[in-house]
This record gives C-alpha cells, sequence and structure tokens, in this order.
C-alpha cells in the first residue's frame, strides 16, 4: 500500500502524553543490558595495543613473545586485517583506524591487539608485543597543518573543490562553498562590518558507555556481533565488508546503548574483536577503557574562523562571509562542509559565501557529534552577530528578528525555506520572563540562535498483533533516549489502542530490513513515520478479516477508536468488533496479523531553536558559572513531551560544557595531555541549574503527525549564547573555546590594562 | 593464577566469590557475582557509575580492590527494590523521565539513596552536590534532581503516615 507523508492536522489522543517508557523498570534495577554486559561460553578478552607516537613509520612488530605466552589465544595486527579488493575509500580509512598500517598516524592508534583467557594474561600480553617505530614529523593544530611547510600526513591527499587540481598533496583534503549573491556588492552596501576570528577545541561527544563488544566468528564464516551502537545495520555492512565476510551471515545485535551522540555512527575496536574472534574461533568481548575513548574514538573536529558581517544602518545583514577551517583527524572528513552549510541558515543574507576546509591531523578521526560542525559555525557567527547589533544600536533579539530567515526565503545552502520555526523562538525569547529577570553583579545575560537540518533515510518496521489483541512493535533504530516510547504512542494512536497494549522492540539484524543509524534527529522520525505506515497497512487487514467474521464487502467496514465497525443501513446494528475480538479469530480467518513498512522517510523538517542564558563570572578565580539557562526550540510535534524536553536539556548541557570548559588539550609531542574524566571536565550535577524548555510545535509538513527532530539543534547556540552573556557581564568578547577560567582571566586582565577594545 | 577467597554480604546475602588480588571489585562484582547493574563508565573514580555502598558508605567500586570487601557488607543497584516493589527513588527516575540512555542511573540511584538515608529533606544544592561525583551525559541533570526530590518528599511522606 502506498501512503502519504504529508501532514494531516489530525487531533491526536495520545500523542502527546507523558507516559512511562517500557524499558524504565530495566534500567532502574540493574538489568538493562549494555556493551559489556553480555557473555558466551568459552569467551575471551580482547585488548589492543595503541601508538604512544603522534605519527610513526612502524618499522617492524614481533608479536612472537605475546603468542608464546600461555593464555593468549591469539595476537592480530594489520597483516591479519587486510583491505579487501574494492573496499570503498572511506571504508578504508576506518578499517586503517580501527588497526594502523605501515604507520601509526596518532597518539592511540591502535597497532596490534591480543585475545587471552583472562584481564590479567590479555594485559601481559600486550606489553610482550615488540614494536619498532620511527618517529615522524606530526601536526595537530588546524592552522599549522595548512602552512605550506606543514608535514604531510597523505601524500595520496590532494585537496578537492578547487580549480585547478593542485600539484601537490597537502593536508586539505577538501574545499567547499555555498552561498548568495555579490559579497563585494553587499559589503559595499554596509555600514557597519565586524570582522573576527575564532577558535574552538575538540571536543568528546562524552558518552559514560565506553565502546564493547561480544564478536564470535565462527570456521564457516558466519559470525554474530553483540555491541553498544547506534546502528546495528550500518556496522552489519560496514564490518562485513571490512573483514570480507558474507553480510548476511554476521548477526549484529544492539545492546542498550549508554550514550552516543554520534559517536556510535562509526567502527572503532569492533572489527578489531572480529578479526580476534576469527583467528582464536572463540568469542571475544572487547570493551575499550576510558583512555581509550578519549584518545582513539570519535572527538569533534578543532577549528579555526574567520567570520566577517555587514549590516546597513537600519539593522538590515546585507553581507557575510565566513571562511572555515575544520580538522577531521587523521582521515579526511565532511566536517567543513557542514559547517559551511549550517553557518548563515538562520538568517535571510542577500549576499554571503561560507567557505569550509577540511583538514587531515594527527589527531584521532573526527566523528559527528551532535549537529556535528554546527556548534563552532554558530559561537563565531552568533558571537559577530551581537557585536554588529550593538554596533547597529539594536537590541540583539531585535536584530535577528529583523534578519531571521522567513517560509518561501532561500536558505544559502540550497533548499527554498518552507514553515520554519526561527522567528517564533526568537518572540518566544523575546517574550520570556527570563528576559526581564534582574541580574548582579558580574552576571551578564546572552542569547544565540541555532539550526540543524535533520534527516529521515531508510527505515523498516514491523507490527504484529497478539492473539490476545496486544501489539509488538520492532523497530530497527536503536533507542538512544527514549524512543521506544514515543514510538508505541505512535502505533496507539494510529490503531486506536491504549498505550500499554503496545511493546516496542528492537530488532536485531537479522530480524528486520535495512535501517540506517540512529543519528541526524531521525530516529523518532523515521521510524514513526513507518510505524504510522505498518499500523495503517495493519488496519487494512484487520477490516479484511472484520468483514470476513461478518460476511459482508470490506469497503463497508471502517475503522474507528481501536474497533472495526459496519457501515451502511444494512449493517449499522452489528455491533463493532474491538482488535482484540478479530485477533482472537484471527487464527480461523486467515492467520497472523501484521503490518509491514518499508521506506526512504523523505521530509524531514528543518529544526531551529533559541536559547538565552544568564552567567556570573568570578573575577579573582575567571571561573564562569550558569546561573539560568532556556532553551526554546521548534519540535514539530512533541510525540512524549519529556524526552524532548530531555533532548533540549541534554543538549544545552553539553553546549554548556563545551563552551565552559571541556577540551581535548595536546602537548608539543603531539599527545593528548587529558584523556580521561578528571582532566577533561564535562558538566557536573553541581556546575548547572534547572535548564528551562520552551517547547515549540510548528508542523512539518513532510511528515504525517508533523515530526520534525528534536535531538542535536539544543547543543548549536550554548557555545556563543555563553559568550554572548560573558561579553554582557564583564566587557570581554571571548574568541576561543573553550572559555576556560584561564582564558577568561587573561582576557579579564587584558582588558584592565588596554580597556575593552582589546579581545580575548 | 593466585587470588583471594572473599567472603562478604552484598545486598543482604552471603556472597563468597574468588579474585585474583589486582581485581577491582567493580570487576569483581560483574565478573564472579554477576551484578552486572554495577556499570564501568571510566575506572577511575571519575564517574560514578559504579557507585555501591561499602558498610554503608558510598564508594566508587573500581576504586576498590575486591579482596578488601572481605567481611563487609555491600549494597547495589539489585539490592534497591525490596519485597518486589520499586524503591521511590526508582519509581520517581522512570516517572520523571530522569534517564535516557540508562548507564549512569544505577549509579545515580545508589547515591541517591545514600543521600536520602543520611539526609531525608535535602535542598537543590544539597541534592547537586551529593550526585556531583555522579557523571550524566544525556539529561543535563534538571530530571534526576527533580526525580530526588519528589521521591524524597515521597519517602518523608511515607515515614509520616506510619509513625
Amino acid at each position: 500500500m502506498k501512503h502519504d507523508n504529508a501532514y494531516t492536522g489530525q487531533e491526536f489522543k495520545v500523542i502527546g502524553t507523558r507516559v512511562k517508557r517500557p524499558d524504565g523498570i530495566d534500567k532502574v534495577t540493574g538489568r538493562a543490558r549494555y556493551g559489556a554486559d553480555a557473555s558466551l561460553p568459552g569467551q575471551l578478552v580482547g585488548r589492543i595495543l595503541r601508538s604512544p607516537h603522534a605519527h610513526a613509520r612502524i618499522k617492524s612488530i614481533d608479536t612472537s613473545k605475546a603468542e608464546a605466552l600461555p593464555g593468549v589465544k591469539a595476537v592480530v595486527t594489520a597483516a591479519d586485517m587486510p583491505v579487501p579488493e574494492g573496499l570503498p575509500a572511506d571504508l578504508a580509512h576506518m578499517l586503517e583506524n580501527s588497526m594502523a598500517r605501515e604507520r601509526a598516524l596518532y597518539d592511540g592508534h591502535a597497532v596490534a591487539a591480543v585475545a587471552a583467557i583472562d584481564a590479567r594474561t590479555a594485559r601481559k600480553a600486550l606489553g610482550l608485543i615488540d614494536v619498532d617505530y620511527e618517529p615522524l614529523p606530526h601536526v595537530t593544530d588546524v592552522d599549522a597543518a595548512m602552512q605550506p611547510d606543514a608535514p604531510v600526513i597523505h601524500d595520496w591527499l590532494y585537496t578537492s573543490g578547487v580549480d585547478p587540481k593542485p600539484e601537490k598533496p597537502s593536508n586539505v583534503s577538501q574545499r567547499t562553498e555555498f552561498g548568495l549573491g555579490d559579497l563585494d556588492q553587499g559589503f559595499a552596501e554596509a555600514d557597519v562590518v565586524i570582522e573576527r576570528s575564532f577558535r574552538t577545541e575538540a571536543t568528546h561527544q562524552g558518552y559514560i558507555e565506553p565502546h564493547a563488544c561480544l564478536a564470535n566468528v565462527r570456521p564457516d564464516g558466519s559470525g554474530e556481533l553483540w555491541v553498544t551502537t547506534q546502528g546495528p545495520f550500518v556496522y552489519r555492512n560496514v564490518c562485513a565488508q571490512m573483514l570480507g565476510m558474507d553480510i548476511a551471515k554476521l548477526k549484529v545485535t544492539s545492546s542498550e546503548i549508554g550514550g552516543g551522540f554520534g559517536g556510535k555512527t562509526h567502527v572503532w575496536a569492533e572489527p578489531v574483536a572480529l578479526a580476534l574472534s576469527r583467528k582464536a574461533n572463540r568469542p571475544v568481548k572487547l570493551v575499550m577503557t576510558r583512555d581509550e575513548v578519549f584518545r582513539a574514538s570519535g572527538p569533534t573536529s578543532s577549528t579555526s574562523m574567520d567570520i566577517k558581517l555587514g549590516a546597513t544602518r537600519d539593522g538590515t545583514l546585507v553581507a557575510a562571509r565566513a571562511e572555515m577551517r575544520y580538522g577531521s583527524g587523521a582521515f579526511p572528513g565532511i566536517w567543513g562542509m557542514l559547517s559551511c552549510m549550517t553557518s548563515f541558515a538562520c538568517y535571510e543574507i542577500a549576499n554571503c559565501k561560507a567557505i569550509g576546509y577540511d583538514v587531515v591531523l594527527n589527531r584521532p578521526k573526527v566523528a559527528a557529534y551532535r549537529a556535528p560542525s554546527a556548534p563552532m559555525a554558530a559561537f563565531g557567527v552568533e558571537s559577530a552577530m551581537d557585536e554588529l547589533a550593538a554596533a547597529t544600536g539594536m537590541d540583539p533579539v531585535e536584530f535577528r528578528l529583523k534578519n531571521a530567515s522567513r517560509e518561501g526565503g532561500q536558505s544559502h545552502y540550497g533548499p527554498v525555506w518552507g514553515p520554519i520555526g526561527i522567528r517564533a523562538t526568537l518572540e518566544a525569547v523575546r517574550d520570556h520572563p527570563h528576559m526581564q529577570a534582574p541580574l548582579g553583579p558580574n552576571q551578564g545575560r546572552g542569547m544565540a540562535c541555532g539550526f540543524w537540518f535533520n534527516i529521515g533515510g531508510q527505515t523498516c518496521c514491523d507490527l504484529n498483533i497478539g492473539v490476545d489483541g496486544t501489539v509488538t512493535l520492532t523497530v530497527g533504530t536503536v533507542d538512544v533516549g527514549g524512543s521506544r516510547a514515543s514510538l508505541g504512542l505512535i502505533a496507539a494512536e494510529e490503531l486506536g489502542i491504549p498505550y500499554e497494549q503496545v511493546q516496542v522492540n528492537i530488532a536485531d539484524t537479522g530480524s528486520l530490513g535495512h535501517n540506517d543509524m540512529t543519528e541526524g534527529s531521525r530516529g523518532t522520525f523515521s521510524s514513526g513515520m513507518a510505524a504510522i505506515f505498518a499500523a495503517r497497512n495493519a488496519v487494512a487487514v484487520l477490516r479484511e478479516r472484520a468483514a470476513k467474521m461478518w460476511d459482508i464487502p470490506v469497503d463497508e467496514v471502517t475503522w474507528e477508536d481501536g474497533q472495526a465497525k459496519a457501515t451502511g443501513s444494512e449493517h449499522g446494528n452489528l455491533p463493532p468488533l474491538t482488535l482484540a475480538d478479530i485477533a482472537a479469530k484471527s487464527p480461523k480467518t486467515g492467520g497472523p496479523i501484521a503490518g509491514h513498512n518499508e521506506v526512504v522517510a523523505d521530509g524531514a523538517g528543518v529544526s531551529f531553536a533559541s536559547h538565552i542564558c544568564d552567567i556570573e563570572v568570578d573575577p579573582e578565580t575567571g571561573a564562569t558559572k550558569v546561573l539560568r539557562y532556556t532553551v526554546v526550540q521548534d519540535a514539530g510535534k512533541a510525540i512524549h513531551p519529556d524526552y524532548v524536553e530531555g533532548q533540549f536539556q541534554g543538549g544545552a548541557a553539553q553546549g554548556i560544557g563545551w563552551a565552559l570548559n571541556e577540551e581535548y588539550i595536546y602537548g608539543e609531542d603531539g599527545r593528548l595531555q587529558n584523556p580521561g574524566f578528571l582532566d577533561y571536565r564535562m558538566p557536573v550535577c553541581s556546575d548547572l541549574p534547572f535548564i528551562d524548555t520552551k517547547i515549540l510545535e510548528i508542523p512539518n509538513p513532510g511528515h504525517p503527525y508533523g515530526v520534525r527532530g528534536v535531538g542535536e539543534t539544543s547543543i548549536v547556540p550554548p557555545l556563543a549564547a555563553i559568550g554572548n552573556a560573558l561579553s554582557n557581564a564583564v566587557g570581554v568578547r571571548m574568541h576561543h573555546v573553550p572559555m576556560s577560567p584561564p582564558r577568561i582571566l587573561k582576557a579579564l586582565r587584558e582588558h584592565a590594562r588596554t580597556g575593552p577594545e582589546k579581545a580575548a | 593464577m593466585s587470588g583471594v577467597l572473599v567472603t562478604t554480604t552484598i545486598n543482604g546475602d552471603a556472597v563468597q566469590f574468588a579474585c585474583p588480588e589486582e581485581e577491582t571489585l567493580l570487576d569483581a562484582l560483574r565478573d564472579r557475582v554477576g551484578l552486572l547493574g554495577v556499570k564501568e563508565g571510566c575506572g577511575t573514580g571519575d564517574c560514578g557509575a559504579c557507585s555501591i555502598t561499602l558498610d554503608g558508605r558510598l564508594v566508587c567500586s573500581c576504586l576498590v580492590l575486591g579482596a578488601e570487601a572481605d567481611g563487609r557488607e555491600i549494597g547495589t543497584v539489585e539490592g534497591l527494590s525490596e519485597n518486589g516493589q520499586l524503591h521511590p527513588l526508582q519509581e520517581n527516575f522512570i516517572s520523571h523521565a530522569a534517564l535516557q540512555c540508562g548507564i549512569c542511573t544505577p549509579g545515580f540511584l545508589v547515591a541517591a539513596k545514600s543521600l536520602l538515608d543520611r539526609n531525608p529533606d535535602p535542598s537543590e544544592t544539597e541534592i547537586r552536590y551529593a550526585l556531583a561525583g555522579n557523571l550524566c551525559r544525556c539529561t543535563g541533570y534538571d530530571k534526576i534532581v527533580r526525580a530526588v526530590q519528589s521521591a524524597a518528599k515521597q519517602i518523608r511522606e511515607q515515614a509520616a503516615q506510619s509513625a
């Protein structure tokens, strides 16, 4: 059956209620099983040896002593994980990232691995592997890596997106450009121009559960993988291709996931665990330590950028230019490109150009982190927007409202805007009581806006009706933050039954067709759409069965409030049949009743947010405390408001951590100096206030219920909102994130010495 | 393999296990006793996911050796619900949506119970500082603090009724 994804404006019965999540009890009793919580008979302990060098040639690896240690069952190196012929370049990079080939490309790059009977033996075996390194020149700074004299990390890397093609390799993998109009003309029209440079340091997604998996490869070439992942189907495809296995013969089961935020969209140690299991012919459990998570799994880009904005005296934004340089770690990425596409999305700017560079560095391979690339670009643009508002004498909210993108307008990165929420979020901020609350000494208020695309993608689900009338909805998108509750609500709404009558399961790769990852804020959007369509297919079957039970034509049966009703004067007196009535008879009316749907969930709706924050700076220490925080965001439709609020609050908290403290700190030797939660300081409970939320619902025309994604946008505004608040509190404009106590103290001292014009 | 035999009480039950001398109590509880509700987030005492009580005192089990548990009383998340009833903290974590991914939840529950055992009527600030040793990356702590406040109130009301 063909289904329409258009928004219908229907009235809801259970959508929007705050029901209990189905996985709650297991998670509060310790019964939920995460990546490290599975076991198999005869399993071994896997461990990985990692490079202590930022960049080094691996002259030789001698594993003989480790192999000879009693209890060691397998040792693998790159020789055991060759690049299969025809492997696409991006997968070849992932494979090389999982296990170094002739060179170690960053501190923490895997060079060998062992599987042994216990942790003690595995640890000992790692110490017996002899790697002969020849250190090479390294570069970990994004600007330094673009200099002509920088060490070139890959001799095969030529910048794409430039004409003519470069004659020499460099660390710049890609140049991208998006924009509109005539930049020179735009700046010529401008009465006021603000031009600033910004830097942001790399952060980590910081999920509390380290990467963990249990690999079981059999001698016949089949295998299974239990793993904490945002996408078991993608992990299956990627790992099978890397290891030369048949996709159908590798079954991947996603465990409960202890946080991902983009970092579990990418394989790290999983191919290694499979290679160890294949070589040892035993199951292998491999759990990364926190040190390994920091050194060798997906941080964000570190960035450097130049932002130039111009406005006329009446406050019209007439020109904007951004040049943004994004590190992608040891392999090429798309992060500079994403920065271009998100940078100016909030505003209607007749003449603008966003240029992005992706730059390889001797750092771990960058992975997505919640609205990847957008927070850094927003830090630059939204900081400059505040300065430009001040220069034109306008209130920062009114200035943004005057220039906000609008429905029917042309975005700078391509699409023409449909119904969008940027103006509504700004109006809600303007009218929010938070904006009128009094402030004390050393306190300041700031606001900023943010944008994220949201995506749809390949999705399928099964909806099966039991003989007792209860419903099992099986989806293939991993539940990272409560989506099972939302999807249960959707199935209940569509069938007209109570939420409690629906059980939602997450499928393994052997039980359902391909689903893309839970990423891009697509989980509830796309699996929700598939669930609606599957339920409608099931309703069609229910109507057929009711017609059969009544012995009337199916056209004369409708489905209302969870019941089949006979229509027409002839049958109107037949009592309705409930879903349970029809299900009970199903063995004799044609067998199991189910609805299925496979769809590419098109029509994802973009998302905008505006945040307000109050901070206080301690002038003695430079420490900043967030006093009050308000998130306003367009959800399209909040299926389960608790978990929408939770996404808003969690994203804001991550953004606050990024703004104030979190950063990867590299030494001169190119080694990461703070690979642990003590020195990489994420916000704790006593660092934060309650985070107020306001959910706006501007329906997405591309979803039957109007749903937009809600997971990512809330991390975009905080960096700039806090920078703007700091500027208002103590008169210093910070241009370097994180705005940590030492940086703020330095800026305050500079400010005291030279006056407000000098910036940090 | 050398090792030690440890006799201990876990969630009120007498338990014996053997473990290598260098093994943490966290690993022993997970791998020898099967209490997988105790989670490892860092192994260095910075995240609180492995929080347990040892003779009534809140500790990170990754910073205690299994051997040190000999003769001691251990409390874990698995011991929170009694007589088939969820503890009010557990109930309120669910009803307040105080968990998203849930990996930090066992540690938060053990830490929050430890707080409420000592201080049945904590202020918001006292809750925030008592839970500052537990990292959560999903929630921004907002709904966790509200859940603890609500559970504390419920426990106080129950105590007043039964008094």
